[in-house]
């Protein structure tokens, strides 16, 4: 939405197409369940939303700083997005500190509205605030609007026999009913999900809905707002649709698999950030025949997935980075022993610890290549948080039809992050059933019937699945190398050849639908000069970037990987076609270095790891400079002006600067 | 998956096998792989007891699962006519989790080693006992690591010369009976390699058992760590000592109900000092020598008599010390899930379409 957009008469309701708005507060605000909601809100509208919350890794980080702030931002629009867009429009910010982290990246006339409340002389010392923004004119170039939300909402309330601390907490739903007139949407979903959430507390109960409805009469009674905003429903393709996150749309994916093949669910998880909530999510539907084990380490984890797989379910095991670790050598096992299994990586800043609530895309090397021995395994990526359900069902596809490991990469922007979803019907769904096997299938040197557990189906090289209680099949499998056929422990020389070999057709013969390339300019090799290949949470930022870049008239075309082992066959053959092929990644080009590997094709990179996905503008910008032939040299990205590759330089701006003095941004956490 | 009998881990509507089929025997269970084991090796008693022993316990091979870690002992799920993994090191205990209280259906057998359950896979094997998971572990313990060459492992004495400790090892042994107490578990046994008739007594028990079974199997392992012990059927009995620690009395047997007296003539008794609850060595005619009861709840006496050996006898009691009833894991596992579903499994499409969502009709 356009300065221009905000400024708006004062004659009533104004359309936006868009419009970009973020909640931030302390952790202890509410701000993820209020931009949850307001999402929810638009989708039932008919909004096309996407969303993007953040939050510190600390459960608790000091009240009132910088460090403890957490935001939501969503971006709803009347049209097809895919990003939760660049710059907020209008930022609520609930204290000091959530004004300082924020407000830099507001758009210059966007709106703010305040908690006057909060903006005390110790509120703005734990800021870092040397003087209080709302009267030094520093936000002059702001339509500002401060109110005291603490104390209307607490005044609200005041019937509801509540403490005073928990009347003023409930300011954020005070806030939410403000924005929701802004925007004109109705609060009724709101308030109901509000009764169900806290049923068991009835006080709680009507004073949240009471300051809901207090946001909202206040908007409407005291004109504080210039005008009111509506954004009319996006045109999505006809079908049911819910607001989805990625965490749950993977969940449900696993569980529409299940399904679709016949077999119970399990679940081995250990609790780690961000893919808890998948086994959240999970341990919720034993009613849907899944079974979730919170196992005592992430290595219990997948072996008890492992372990029922061999029994007969489908074996699911959720993690992050360093559960991947640690599971290296349980993969494989599981990939020797040849058994269907999915193993999701919800990736987030790394190495180590890193990051833990933030984004990133640096396990793709670790999921490609992170095992000893010659381990292959399929590996595909969500690209948006609707695309979490159609992934997992692919990855159980791969899974069970070629009896092998699976790794479905996702991550944290993807995890948290939210999107309409078309659900589908379930006629929709491929039919993932498998023959397991009942009779032997060879017989030994004497002609008896026996069962051969590793011979192979001649088209998919999958091996037969004999599961105990089987009678006439029993069979040992294990981590020692296998004779082809029999399965029986062999170190022959020439027998381990070919099993590595067998193993690695076997991945590299997986069924993978081809490249598709985006270019409204026609073909590859007939279109636009520079192709931009992502993989992952990317997809929509590049999308929306390479709009931006069309609508300047310039040329560009966009393809993107969910497979990313094994490969589209007609990658090698699409990237050939265009003069320069940009890969944006949020590490330090781990999909370009394996593209190389595997195409001979040089690529430039746009590499930048800062905990938050790109910028659509930011990328806009980049694919303009390569197409203007002004390449960033050395590859490894800019950002606000600064070019990150140079290390050097970096640090020395940053010893220039001061030691001692603190980055806002990096303090933020964002 | 029907039905099952949970004290034999059978199908309760069949008889093991499948009613068509005769009871399986020793060779049922029997796999054409040749044992590869040093001659001697306490695992080739092992193997063949068990071979014995499972025919008689009434499940059909193909409803036993045998998972092993990594080790020597590991590769016993090979020689038998099962369904087997042979995983990875110290993780066995996972795997079987996995498989049994997805299948109640299953006997479900771990086989592993001091190194490979104490040591690399120390956690999966407490948590394993807290839980109750129904699983048959077998622990043979011969105090070494073995495939590897002879390091000094968790439950080597200290002092213990190795290739790893070439001036005697310096840390702790654990003591797997007082660790699986420790841990809670329902089942807690030790025995010997040598003692087939005793082995499978206790084998015999701890299939019986539902939950989690502990059995300490003191394993000889001829090429690194022989057991110094009475060659068996010798004519002339032992002489009997003054000193009850002294390695020709044999070690403590543990007979449910019984006194608990030892010895070549059973001079010697366990005795409680009353005030104390504490446990110690007397004479076998002692008024207060303890009779033995591995079905109290409180494992504070398995406990007592766990760590017996570490200050007056040369070798651990052997027996069942501890066997109490508590539901098993798989048991609430499979409760849970039947209780979530009583009318069969929800309707996909309504969890998918949930309580929010709107449509969007075509344009
Ligand atoms: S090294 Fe010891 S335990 Fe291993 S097979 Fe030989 S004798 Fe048995």
């Amino acid at each position: 939405m356009s300065t221009e957009q905000l400024s708006a008469r004062p004659d009533g309701v104004r359309r936006l197409e868009n419009v970009v708005i973020r909640f931030a507060g302390d952790s202890g605000d509410g701000m993820q369940l209020t931009g949850d909601r307001f999402g929810a809100q638009a989708a039932a509208i008919g909004n096309d939303v996407a969303t993007l919350p953040n939050y510190p890794a600390e459960i608790r980080a000091p009240a009132g700083t910088v460090a403890g702030v957490s935001s939501y931002q969503l971006h709803i629009a009347d049209h097809d997005i895919t990003t939760p867009g660049d710059q907020p429009d209008v930022l609520v910010a609930m204290n000091p500190a959530a004004l300082r982290a924020n407000v830099t990246e507001l758009r210059p006339g966007g709106v703010i509205i305040t908690d006057t409340d909060a903006f005390t002389a110790l509120g703005l010392e734990k800021a870092g605030y040397e003087s209080d923004p709302l009267t030094d004119g520093s936000l002059d170039a702001y339509q500002l609007h401060a109110i005291n939300l603490t104390g209307f909402a607490a005044a609200a309330v005041a019937d509801h026999n509540l403490k005073r601390k928990d009347a003023a907490r409930t300011k954020n739903m005070f806030a939410l009913g403000l924005v929701s007139w802004m925007f004109s949407q109705p609060i009724e979903d709101t308030a109901a999900y509000l009764r169900k959430r806290f049923a068991a507390k009835p006080d709680v109960q009507a004073a949240n809905i009471s300051a809901l409805r207090a946001g909202w009469i206040y908007g409407e009674t005291t004109e504080a707002f210039a005008s009111v905003y509506e954004v009319k429903p996006a045109p999505l393709p006809a079908g049911t649709y819910r607001h989805m996150k990625g965490n749950k749309g993977i969940a449900y994916g696993l569980v529409a698999a299940a399904h679709q093949a016949a077999m119970p669910l399990f679940l081995g998880a250990y609790p780690i950030t961000p893919a808890s909530e998948v086994l959240h999510e999970l341990s919720a539907l034993a009613s849907f025949d899944v079974r979730s084990f919170q196992a005592e380490d992430e290595i219990a984890a997948i072996g008890a997935a492992i372990g029922a797989s061999f029994a007969g379910m489908l074996g699911v095991t959720v993690t992050s980075g360093p559960g991947m670790a640690l599971k290296a050598e349980a993969l494989g096992l599981a990939v020797i022993m040849e058994l269907p299994l999915v193993v999701v990586n919800v990736q987030r800043g790394g190495p180590s610890t890193g990051l833990p609530t933030k984004t990133e895309q640096s396990d793709l090397l670790q999921a490609l290549y992170g095992r000893h021995g010659e381990a292959p395994l399929p590996v595909i990526a969500v690209r948006s948080p609707a695309d979490g359900f159609a992934a997992a069902v692919e990855a159980a596809r791969i899974a069970l039809t070629y009896r092998t490991p699976v790794i479905l990469l996702s991550d944290s922007y993807i995890a948290n992050g939210s999107e309409p979803w078309r659900v589908p019907e379930l006629d929709e769904l491929p039919s993932l059933g498998i023959d397991l096997a009942t009779e032997p299938n060879g017989v030994d040197a004497e002609g008896n019937p026996i069962f051969l557990p590793y011979a192979r189906d001649p088209k998919t090289l999958a091996r037969p699945l004999a599961i105990p209680g089987t009678p006439g099949l029993t069979h040992r499998i294990g981590g020692l190398e296998k004779a082809d056929g029999t399965g029986a422990v062999s170190y022959d020389p020439d027998n381990h050849d070919l099993m590595i070999r067998t193993r690695q057709a076997k991945i590299d013969g997986i069924d993978v639908p081809p490249l598709e390339v985006d270019d409204p300019d026609g073909p590859p090799g007939s279109g636009a000069d520079v192709l931009v290949v992502g993989w992952g949470s990317t997809w929509g930022p590049i999308g929306e970037a390479c709009r931006m870049v069309r609508a300047q008239g310039l040329k560009v075309a966009q393809a993107h990987l969910t497979h990313i082992a094994p490969l589209p066959a007609n990658v090698a053959s699409v990237l050939s076609e265009y003069h320069t092929v940009l890969v944006p990644e949020m590490n330090l080009g781990q999909l370009a270095g394996h593209l190389r590997r595997e195409t001979l094709i040089d690529t430039v990179g746009y590499n930048v790891t800062r905990g938050m996905p790109f910028r659509s503008s930011e990328l806009a910008s980049v694919i303009t400079r390569v197409i203007a032939g002004i390449a960033d040299e050395d590859g490894t990205g800019t950002v606000d002006g600064r070019a990150l590759g140079d290390v050097a330089a970096r640090l020395a701006a940053k010893t220039d600067a001061g030691a001692n003095k603190r980055d806002a941004t990096l303090e933020a956490g964002r | 998956m029907s039905e099952v009998n949970e004290a034999s881990g059978a199908k309760a509507d069949e008889p093991a096998g499948g009613s068509a089929r005769r009871a399986p025997t020793v060779a049922d269970f029997t796999t054409g792989a040749e044992a590869r084991w040093c001659p001697g090796c306490g695992d080739h008693a092992i193997l063949s007891t068990m071979r014995g022993l499972l025919p008689a316990l009434g499940v059909a091979p193909e409803n036993t699962v045998v998972v092993s870690g990594i080790g020597c002992s590991s590769r016993l799920p090979y020689y038998l006519d099962t369904y087997g993994i042979h995983s990875i090191h110290g993780r066995a205990p996972s795997f079987a989790t996995g498989i049994s209280i997805n299948r109640p259906d299953l006997s479900v057998w771990v086989v592993t080693g001091d190194g490979d359950a104490l040591s690399i896979g120390g956690n999966h094997l407490i948590h394993a006992l807290r839980r109750n998971v129904n699983l048959k572990i077998l622990l043979f313990n011969n105090h070494i690591y073995g495939l590897t060459k002879g390091q000094h492992s968790p439950t080597s004495k200290v002092g213990t010369v190795s290739p790893s400790s070439p001036h005697g090892s310096l840390d702790n042994p654990f003591n797997p009976i007082a660790l699986a107490l420790g841990a809670g578990a329902t089942f807690v046994a030790r025995t010997l390699d040598s003692d087939r008739r005793h082995l499978t007594a206790t084998l015999t028990a701890a299939a019986a058992h539902q939950g989690a079974a502990l059995v300490e199997i003191r394993q000889g392992c001829p090429t690194f760590t022989p057991i110094p012990r009475q060659p068996r059927g010798s004519a002339a009995p032992a002489p009997e000592t003054d000193n009850p620690a002294a390695p020709e009395q044999g070690p403590i047997r543990l007979s449910p109900g019984l006194p608990i007296v030892f010895g070549t003539n059973e001079q010697w008794g366990v005795i409680r000092d009353p005030s104390t609850g504490e446990l110690a060595i007397g004479h076998g005619g002692d008024s207060r020598v303890v009779v033995h009861d591995p079905g109290i709840q409180n494992s504070t006496y398995a406990y007592a008599l766990a760590r017996l050996a570490e200050t007056s006898l040369a070798e651990p009691p052997i027996g069942v010390y501890r066997s109490v009833t508590q539901p098993s894991f798989d048991q609430l596992f499979q409760e849970r899930l039947a209780t979530a579903r009583p009318g069969g499994r929800g309707e996909l499409r309504s969890l998918l379409t949930g309580v929010d969502s709107w449509e969007v009709a075509a344009s």
